[in-house]
């Protein structure tokens, strides 16, 4: 710990030394008095702080079922991407293109925009081809996805929602529910089998924005903790500014003179501590030594001066740019140093008009990001212990709405990799015109009990009491889909 | 001995060898009468009536468990409760069996009956198995308080009779009345939300008068601070924003409500007049602008722009906000259970829930508010320009007037060109001084929209039968006035009347509750968001009715519905004034503190975070109410709002430095430093405050500007201010964060961090001029920007210490 100005700041007597020795003794009780989940036994005395002690080791012990996945990353195309120029290849669809979509299919159904417009069919945008061993039907427009991932992943061509506009759909798939207040996913599984990076959050967040859909927004909502405590609530690490928020010393402070103040808060609290006996105290501190490890690990995660150029050649960017592809990137890192959830928005996927063009372009910005990211995973034996998942929030009218396509509820594709779930297959259907689900429909409580399970938890298991009745991810719903799961 | 049970070892405390006793607040001990709203309606209502309670949707094998009648039915032969029979009881068999098919409930559950509650329900039923009202729901009858000789109670104090009585049932001390200090820092804490300066400290502990503490809180009951405070827990409830919460979240001008919120508190106003006027201040005749402005209650629902909205989707979203709004801050309770079924615990019907909804169903409002997100038009508005605002409106009219006249009396192209320009330029003008007004979504009432029970909640099923307003049924109040005929739609107004009607037993009760809980950082009943069967029975349950009576009814003569006098009632107990520290006997007989031996301690509130740094450093403005402030935000924080795309832009001045009361309120993206502690999105009802502790609140303290800028401030003023020398400002430093008098010790860690910094930053005074760059306030002329910058590294740790932002 030497500052930059040459004063050795180990000479200083520090209660850290008595900080960096934790009693494990303290931790269970610890944890929950900062969870504020219950009253905290532990006397000031045998819970000494440390990182150790404000970690959380989740309430899920011993695991529901025999886990297939340690972590997921969500790849959260934000807008609405079109299932029919994606991965649900609907022929028939070509065929009555500009025709009146025939009114058996939309008869008293919701719809946003088109409501009340005169209703005609729209093809395909774009050819579908055939890729890898397993024969996967995949628009051409994702050519890496397709040739290098087609074996890897399970399609799922069967989803459906019960939301068709931005907001509240994104909550429903977030948290299950489209009242404000729910936890997000990603809480429920910090919550659930807490973290095994304890320098870092549990649940990370990532936002990149590209240049053909409308922007749509996104409200933090969508990685609230909800119900749950508020430290599992994700964190965003931005492409600019501080990677976390307030994550830098103020200026002139280096990261010694940091720790000086960090020691002497430790102190002057521990003293006070002898006299009130607040166990809090210990608690508090043990999250300020948290903080000061974040303050080195989350700018040492995102400088990727230590990945080799075929790194940079393979994810197709060097990073920093606040890329898709670069927030796939560190999305690996983030893996690699063991956070459990971490969700990738690109917001972009909003197409109204000019559909032919944009679902394209969009495409592009994340195609090499998403399949470089599951290769890589791969060759690291990380894909294994590690579920992706390449969702949306709903799909997109077979309904030409102008040159473009409204918001869809009634069915939207997905698809899921690693982490358990059997490679180089399709699963569901639509019917002939992409509107509404044929087969083996799958709904979003589906989508996350199945996650849940991957992980090791029975969905109805992992709860929270709140206003008076206990609360969890999938409602009262979900079931898991067992057929995409190897 | 008292009885105390040891409740099953959370896994986490068993691992580091922790005993762990839980004070059996709630459920009998042996010897005890068991009483059925405290000790069986819990245990049935979890684990027994999700499947056999008052959902007749869900109902299983048609059995329901939560009525005499239906628990007792014969049933080809075998009842579930046969009174005074366990043996012979279903229920009971059920319970105990092995056999997965028989056994109750059903293994694979999650929802299982622990020893102890088989053995109550056992022995309940061999009682008589008696069904009793919830105790919030029961009539309110005014308890009669309990003789006291007790030595630590004030003489006569109602509320330390009512609690000595409990303590000296079960044998346990209480902790003598806390030091000055501790006490006045307190009780400024919890009844204005701002830490006491300490010279008012001082002025305290000084004070040899018998009556120094009561008029200290007379003091600040009478502050505007106190009206801020209050302020701040009511905007929780109601989910006030300065966001509409949905899509764009686009900014409205909602804060004339938020101030008169403030200027109800303030002047005290009868929380009957509260209720009234914001649920119904429209209605009222002859409506004035202050009613109207508190009747815009009804349009904090969130609203949308979002296009490919329904109407009449977003129509039913509004209404279920409003139910869940309104039923969460004045019953205390879960209506919004029941949007798609029967309450599955409560007695409220899926029926009651839309029958209630319709009691809104007058307000004017569209459901997707298109074109808003640009003209900032939400429907109905509610213009309120201020005086010169006024004037300037007005003059411009005349000139306008004048300017039409002298276009008519132009004679000729030129001249008539040249007023038709200026007649111009004053319309735009004036159209600009009216935009600049601040005009809030309002409340007009107008044709009720019709109001279906919409089957499992699903808006496009126009199925169900068509409501018109009524209360819940299940309380002892008449659901109608008397005077109105049966064909009279009853208003909001009604609503308003049903809620504090005199016989109403669970308003006063729910805020009784509440009160208490600002003193307390917990209720009588911890469940400050459902008082309802789920919640948790009332540690002290004839305390709180009596509570609740003296809210509702005052002395009998005067006093009704008057929270100050409340609160003063319950500050000024000894209860309220105990030492919050813990001894071993405490820690280890009732360690959740139910039984109030001592007083509770808690992190405060993300609001009095920062008010209590800005106290601290001196930058506190104190001006009240007004629109809204921004105090610094990390760029790109709003870069995912779109429709408009918003930059933020700080203000700049006082309203920097303005209480966290009126921090912008955007409802997707909260201000972070607020959000990190804890402070609510607003986007529902929000009866209690989680209290947590993270590392991302740390970098906040260390790190966020605002309070980089106040430990600046505070370094500045104590060079100032603190005396010459290292010691003397060292403790005037530690002071002023934490009010006490500090050690030798304590002021001795802070001077050596001052001298060890000085050093470094003698021989890196770039360091210091950066450091004291940052933040808006200029630097006090002719200070050594290394003595400041050392001072300042001081005040960064002295503003972070867990006793800043703890209420002891």
């Amino acid at each position: 710990m030497i500052d930059p100005t040459g004063m050795d700041l180990r000479s200083l007597p520090l209660a850290r030394r008595a900080v960096l020795s934790a009693a494990a003794g303290g931790l269970g009780s610890l944890a929950l008095g900062s969870l504020g989940l219950g009253a905290t036994m532990a006397s000031a005395a045998d819970a000494s702080p440390s990182p150790a002690a404000a970690a959380w080791r989740g309430v899920i012990r011993p695991y529901h079922v025999p886990p297939k996945a340690k972590r997921v990353i969500w790849l959260y195309m934000a807008g609405g991407m079109s299932h029919l120029d994606t991965f649900d290849h609907k022929p028939k669809l070509a065929e009555m293109n500009g025709q009146p979509m025939p009114e058996s299919f939309t008869a008293g159904q919701q719809l946003a925009q088109l409501q009340g417009n005169k209703l005609a069919c729209m093809a395909p945008q774009h050819a579908f081809r055939r890729w890898g061993q397993s024969g996967q039907e995949i628009s051409e427009i994702f050519p890496e996805i397709s040739a290098r991932i087609a074996d890897r992943i399970a399609i799922v061509r069967s989803m459906h929602t019960e939301a068709i506009n931005h907001d509240p759909a994104h909550t429903f798939m977030n948290t299950g529910s489209m009242i404000s207040g729910r936890p997000a996913a990603g809480s429920w599984l910090w919550y659930g089998l807490g973290t095994p990076a304890e320098d870092l959050p549990g649940f990370v967040v990532m936002v990149s924005t590209g240049g053909f859909g409308q922007s749509q927004p996104i409200a933090s909502r969508q990685w609230h903790s909800g119900l749950l405590p508020s430290r599992f609530q994700g964190v965003e690490f931005r492409s600019k500014g501080d990677p976390v928020l307030y994550v830098k010393s103020p200026a002139g402070t280096t990261a010694g003179r940091q720790r000086d103040v960090i020691d002497t808060i430790s102190r002057l609290d521990t003293l006070r501590g002898s006299v009130v006996g607040d166990p809090e105290i210990a608690a508090r501190l043990a999250q300020y030594e948290l903080a000061f490890q974040m303050q080195a690990s989350v700018p040492d995660l995102v400088d990727l001066s230590d990945e080799p150029a075929s790194t940079f050649d393979l994810y197709g960017t060097k990073g920093g740019d606040g890329s898709f592809a670069a927030n796939c990137l560190l999305a690996r890192r983030l893996a690699e140093r063991g956070v459990r959830f971490i969700q990738l928005y690109h917001r972009d996927w909003d197409h109204h008009g000019s559909v032919k063009d944009h679902v394209k372009g969009t495409a592009a910005e994340v195609d090499r990001g998403a399949a470089a990211l599951v290769e890589d995973l791969a060759r690291r034996g990380m894909l294994d212990d590690t579920l992706v998942v390449f969702g949306t929030e709903f799909g997109r009218t077979p309904m030409a709405q102008g040159d473009g396509r409204d918001h869809h509820m009634k069915a939207f594709s997905v698809w899921l990799a690693g982490g358990g779930i059997k490679g180089g297959i399709t699963y569901g259907a639509t019917d002939d015109l992409g509107y509404g689900i044929a087969e083996n429909p799958v709904s979003v409580h589906d989508l996350h009990a199945t996650m849940l399970h991957l992980l090791g938890i029975d969905h109805t298991k992992l709860t929270i009491r709140a206003q008076g009745r206990d609360f969890r991810l999938t409602d009262v719903h979900g079931h898991v889909v067992r057929d995409i799961i190897a | 001995m008292p009885h105390i049970r040891i409740a099953a070892l959370p896994l986490a405390c068993m691992a580091c060898g922790l005993t762990m006793a839980v004070w059996p607040h709630a459920a009998a001990p042996a010897a005890e009468v068991i009483r059925f709203d405290r000790d069986i309606l819990p245990v049935l209502a979890d684990k027994c009536f999700a499947c056999h309670g008052p959902d007749a949707g869900h109902r299983q094998a048609d059995l329901r468990l939560d009525t005499f009648a239906g628990a007792t039915a014969d049933r080809d032969g075998a009842r579930a409760i046969v009174p005074a029979n366990p043996q012979a009881s279903e229920l009971i068999t059920r319970m105990h069996s092995t056999d997965p098919d028989v056994a109750m409930p059903p293994p694979d559950s999650n929802k299982q009956l622990s020893d102890a509650e088989k053995d109550l329900l056992e022995r309940w039923i061999a009682d008589g198995a008696a069904y009793d009202a919830h105790w919030a729901y029961r009539p309110l009858i005014r308890p009669d308080v309990p003789a006291s000789d007790s030595p630590s109670g004030w003489p006569g104090h109602p509320i330390d009779a009512f609690v000595d009585a409990r303590l000296a049932a079960e044998e346990l001390s209480p902790l003598p009345e806390a030091d000055r200090a501790t006490l006045a820092r307190r009780v400024a804490l919890d009844l204005t939300g701002l830490p006491p300066e300490p010279a008012e400290i001082d002025r305290f502990v000084a004070d040899p008068a018998p009556d120094a503490y009561e008029r200290m809180v007379d003091r600040l009951l009478a502050s505007p601070h106190h009206a801020e405070r209050l302020a701040a827990w009511w905007l929780d409830l109601v989910r006030y924003g300065d966001s509409v919460g949905y899509h764009g979240d686009q900014e409205i001008a909602m804060w004339p409500y938020r101030d008169w919120v403030i200027n109800a508190f303030a002047a005290n106003m009868p929380f009957d007049r509260f209720t009234r006027e914001q649920l119904a201040g429209d209605l009222l005749p002859d409506a004035t602008r202050d009613q109207k402005i508190a009747a815009a209650y009804n349009r904090l629902n969130l609203m949308s722009a979002e296009g490919g909205g329904q109407d009449k989707e977003y129509h039913a979203k509004y209404a279920s906000d409003r139910v869940r709004a309104t039923s969460g801050a004045w019953l205390g309770s879960t209506l919004g259970c029941a949007e798609c079924h029967d309450h599955k615990f409560d007695p409220f019907t899926t029926r009651d829930f839309y029958a209630f909804a319709a009691f809104f169903a007058d307000v004017q409002e569209k459901g997707i508010y298109h074109g808003a997100n640009g003209d900032g038009i939400w429907g109905e508005m509610m213009w309120l320009p201020s005086p010169e605002q006024a004037a300037k409106q007005a003059d411009l009219e005349a000139q306008i007037v004048a300017a039409k006249a002298a276009v008519d009396a132009a004679d000729g192209d030129g001249p008539r060109g040249e007023a038709a320009a200026e007649l111009k330029r004053l319309e735009e003008e004036l159209k600009a001084a009216i935009d600049a007004q601040p005009h809030m979504p309002a409340t007009v009432s107008g044709s009720p929209r019709i109001v279906r029970v919409l089957p499992r909640g699903n808006w496009m099923d126009d199925s169900g039968e068509i409501v018109a307003p009524a209360p819940p049924a299940f309380l002892p109040v008449a659901s109608r006035p008397a005077e109105a005929a049966a064909d009279v739609r009853l208003s909001r107004l009604d609503l308003a009347h049903w809620i504090t009607a005199q016989q109403n037993p669970l308003v006063p009760r729910v805020l009784a509750n509440r009160l208490w809980a600002i003193c307390f950082g917990q209720g009588v009943s911890r469940r400050l968001d459902d008082h309802g069967s789920q919640g948790e029975p009332p540690s002290h349950p004839e305390l709180l009715d009596w509570l609740a009576c003296e809210l509702r009814d005052g002395d009998g003569s005067d006093g009704a519905w008057d929270i100050r006098r409340v609160l003063r009632l319950i500050v000024t107990s000894a209860a309220y004034r105990r030492s919050s520290t813990t001894s071993a006997e405490a820690m280890e007989r009732d360690p959740e503190n139910r039984l109030l031996a001592r007083q509770n301690r808690h992190r405060i509130d993300a609001e009095m975070v920062r008010d209590t740094a800005l106290t601290a450093s001196g930058l506190l403005a104190r001006q009240v109410g007004g629109r809204s402030v921004r105090p610094y935000q990390p760029e790109g924080y709003w870069d995912y709002l779109n429709f408009p795309r918003r930059t933020y832009q700080a203000d700049t001045g006082e309203s920097l430095y303005r209480r966290g009361l009126y921090v912008h309120w955007q409802r997707q993206y909260l201000h972070p430093a607020m959000m990190v502690f804890d402070a609510p999105s607003r986007e529902e009802c929000t009866a209690r405050r989680p209290r947590s502790s993270t590392p991302l609140q740390a970098l906040v303290l260390l790190n966020d500007p605002e309070f980089v800028e106040a430990a600046r401030t505070l370094a500045a003023k104590t060079l100032a201010e603190g005396g010459a020398d290292l010691l003397s400002r060292a403790r005037f430093m530690l002071r002023r964060a934490v009010g006490r008098v500090p050690t030798d010790d304590e002021v001795g860690v802070v001077a050596d961090l001052v001298e060890r910094h000085r050093q470094l930053l003698v021989a890196d005074a770039p360091a210091a001029d950066a450091m004291l760059a940052i933040g808006a306030m200029p630097q006090p002329a002719g200070v050594d920007p290394i003595e400041m910058a050392a001072w300042m590294t001081a005040a960064r740790a002295v503003l972070n210490l867990h006793e800043t932002y703890t209420r002891n």
